[in-house]
C-alpha cells in the first residue's frame, strides 16, 4: 500500500519547499507583526489607525480569496492602469513570491495581537530604567524591550506558526510546488489518493511534532533568567 | 557660594494630573556633597518631585538646572515638552535614578545590568566597562552574584544591584526613590549601609525616603513636603529638633 512508486522524492521536494515558503511567511509575519504592534502602541493617531485597519482587514478577509486577488488581481490591476497610461505591459506574478506575501501579511496581522500583548506584558519599570539613564528610546527599545518580548510573545508565535505552515498548503492553488501541490501531482499520475495524501499528512505532522520540540527549546532559552512560578 | 559648586537646582517646580496639582511650586538647591532627604506623607508628591528632576515625569513649569545646565522646554498645547531629546538623554545619564521597584533589566545578569549604559549610552570599551563594574559590586557587596540574573537575588541584593547600575555612569547626582520601602525589614540595613556609604564619600544625593531616622543621621537638608509644598526645612540638627510646622511635628511623632 505504501508503495510510493518512485515519487517519494517528489513529496521530498515539495516538503522543502513548504518549509521554505513557511519560514519567509513567518519571518515577514513577525516583521508585520513588530511594525503592526508598535503602530498600536504609538502615541500617534495615523500609526494608530493604520495598523487598526490593517488587523481588521486582513483577518477579515479568508486567506484563499486574499491570495487569489494578490495573484490573479494586482497584475491585472497593474496591466489595467498601465493600459490606460498607453503602454501594453504583461505582469507575472511569481507564486512563491505572492504566496509569501499572503501569508506573511495574514499572519503578521495575529502576530500583531501577539507583539502588542507582549510589549504590555514587559512590566514599565523596565522601560523606565532604561529612559531614566539615558538610552534613547530607540535604543531602550533594542536592548531592553525586544530581548524580552520573546517571553511573552513564544507561545503565541509557535501557535502562529503551526497554523501558518498548514495554511501554505492553499499556495498549491496557484501552481506552486509545494507538498499538497506535489502530493496532488503523485495522486494524479498514480491515482493512489489514500497513500499520497496520507504521506503528505503525515509530513506535515512531522513539521507539527518536530516545531513544538523546537518551541520548547527557544521557550528555555527566552526564559533565561526568570525563576520559574 | 560659587555657582559652580551647585550640582543640582530646581526652580519653583509645577506638575499636575489632570486636575490634580501634585506639586505647587517646589524648589531645591544641592550643592556638591549635599545629601537631601525627602519626607511626606504618601501623596506629599515627593516622588513625583524627583521624577521630575530626570523628566520621567514632565513638569507643568519651573526650571531644573544639573550642573549648571538648564533643560531647555518648549511650549505645546499649553504645557509644555523637552525642546531637545538628546539634551535630556545626556543629562538622564548624569543623573543616577535608583527606584523603589529596583526595576534590574530581568534578562541581564548583575555584571550585564551594570556594564549596558556605560558600553551602549557612553560608548566605554567592554573591557574597561566590565573592570569598572566589577570593581563597584565589589564594592557594595556582589562580588559573589555578579553572573547571577535577578530574580535569583534577594531583594537587598537588587537594589545593591541598581544603585551598582546608577554609580557605573559616575553621575553628578544620585536620585533615590523610596529605595527601601519594596524591601522586607531585615533587608533594609543592608542598603542603607550602602547609601550611607556614598553619603559619606560625598556623593550628591537627592533621598526620598520613610526611614526618618536614616535621614537624620545621614543628611545635611531635610525637605519636608505637604500638599505639593515644602512645609519645612532645614539642617537635620535644626528641623528635627524644633519644628516650626506642626504638621511635620505629627509626622514625626507617628514615624519614629
Amino acid at each position: 500500500m505504501f508503495d510510493l512508486q518512485g515519487y517519494g522524492w517528489m513529496l521530498w521536494d515539495g516538503l522543502q519547499m513548504t518549509l521554505l515558503v513557511g519560514l519567509c511567511s513567518l519571518v515577514l509575519a513577525i516583521l508585520m507583526g513588530l511594525i503592526g504592534a508598535w503602530g498600536k502602541l504609538s502615541e500617534n493617531r495615523v500609526a494608530r489607525a493604520a495598523a487598526a485597519t490593517y488587523t481588521t482587514v486582513i483577518r477579515g478577509i479568508p486567506e484563499l480569496l486574499l491570495l487569489l486577488i494578490i495573484f490573479y488581481g494586482t497584475p491585472t490591476l497593474i496591466q489595467g492602469i498601465a493600459e490606460d497610461l498607453g503602454y501594453d505591459i504583461i505582469v507575472d506574478f511569481n507564486p512563491f513570491i505572492a504566496g509569501v506575501l499572503t501569508i506573511g501579511f495574514i499572519y503578521g496581522a495575529f502576530a500583531t495581537e501577539v507583539f502588542r500583548g507582549a510589549f504590555i506584558a514587559v512590566p514599565p519599570g523596565q522601560m523606565e530604567a532604561a529612559r531614566a539613564i539615558g538610552m534613547s528610546s530607540v535604543l531602550a527599545f533594542r536592548r531592553v524591550m525586544l530581548p524580552q518580548i520573546w517571553r511573552f510573545a513564544l507561545p503565541g508565535l509557535g501557535n502562529i506558526w503551526m497554523v501558518l505552515i498548514k495554511a501554505t498548503a492553499l499556495i498549491s492553488v496557484i501552481q506552486l510546488e509545494e507538498l499538497m501541490r506535489k502530493s496532488f501531482i503523485a495522486m494524479g499520475a498514480t491515482k493512489l489518493p489514500f497513500t499520497f495524501f496520507f504521506t503528505a499528512a503525515l509530513m506535515y505532522l512531522a513539521i507539527t511534532v518536530i516545531s513544538m520540540l523546537g518551541q520548547q527549546r527557544i521557550e528555555r532559552w527566552a526564559n533565561r533568567g526568570i525563576r520559574r512560578a | 557660594m560659587g555657582a559652580e559648586t551647585v550640582a543640582l537646582e530646581v526652580r519653583d517646580l509645577h506638575k499636575s494630573f489632570g486636575s490634580m496639582e501634585v506639586l505647587k511650586g517646589v524648589s531645591l538647591t544641592a550643592r556638591e556633597g549635599d545629601v537631601i532627604s525627602m519626607l511626606g506623607s504618601s501623596g506629599s508628591g515627593k516622588s513625583t518631585f524627583l521624577r521630575c528632576i530626570n523628566l520621567l515625569e514632565i513638569p507643568n513649569a519651573g526650571e531644573v538646572r544639573v550642573g549648571g545646565e538648564l533643560i531647555r522646554m518648549r511650549p505645546k498645547n499649553g504645557r509644555q515638552e523637552p525642546a531637545d531629546r538628546r539634551q535630556v538623554d545626556r543629562i538622564r545619564a548624569s543623573l543616577g535614578m535608583v527606584f523603589q521597584q529596583f526595576n534590574l533589566w530581568s534578562h541581564m545578569t548583575v555584571l550585564g545590568n551594570v556594564m549596558e549604559a556605560p558600553v551602549h549610552v557612553l560608548k566605554h570599551p567592554r573591557a574597561e566597562a566590565e573592570a569598572r563594574a566589577r570593581e563597584i559590586l565589589e564594592k557594595v557587596g556582589l562580588g559573589d552574584r555578579m553572573d547571577y540574573y535577578p530574580s535569583h537575588l534577594s531583594g537587598g541584593q537588587q537594589q545593591r544591584a541598581a544603585i551598582a547600575r546608577a554609580l557605573a555612569m559616575e553621575p553628578k547626582v544620585m536620585l533615590f526613590d523610596e529605595p527601601t520601602s519594596a524591601l522586607d525589614p531585615e533587608l533594609v540595613g543592608e542598603v542603607l549601609r550602602v547609601i550611607r556609604e556614598l553619603a559619606d564619600e560625598g556623593r550628591t544625593m537627592i533621598v526620598v525616603t520613610h526611614e526618618v531616622g536614616f535621614a537624620r543621621e545621614v543628611s545635611s537638608n531635610v525637605i519636608f513636603l505637604h500638599e505639593g509644598m515644602i512645609e519645612e526645612e532645614g539642617p537635620p540638627a535644626e528641623v528635627f529638633t524644633r519644628q516650626k510646622s506642626e504638621r511635620f511635628r505629627q509626622f514625626l511623632a507617628s514615624n519614629l
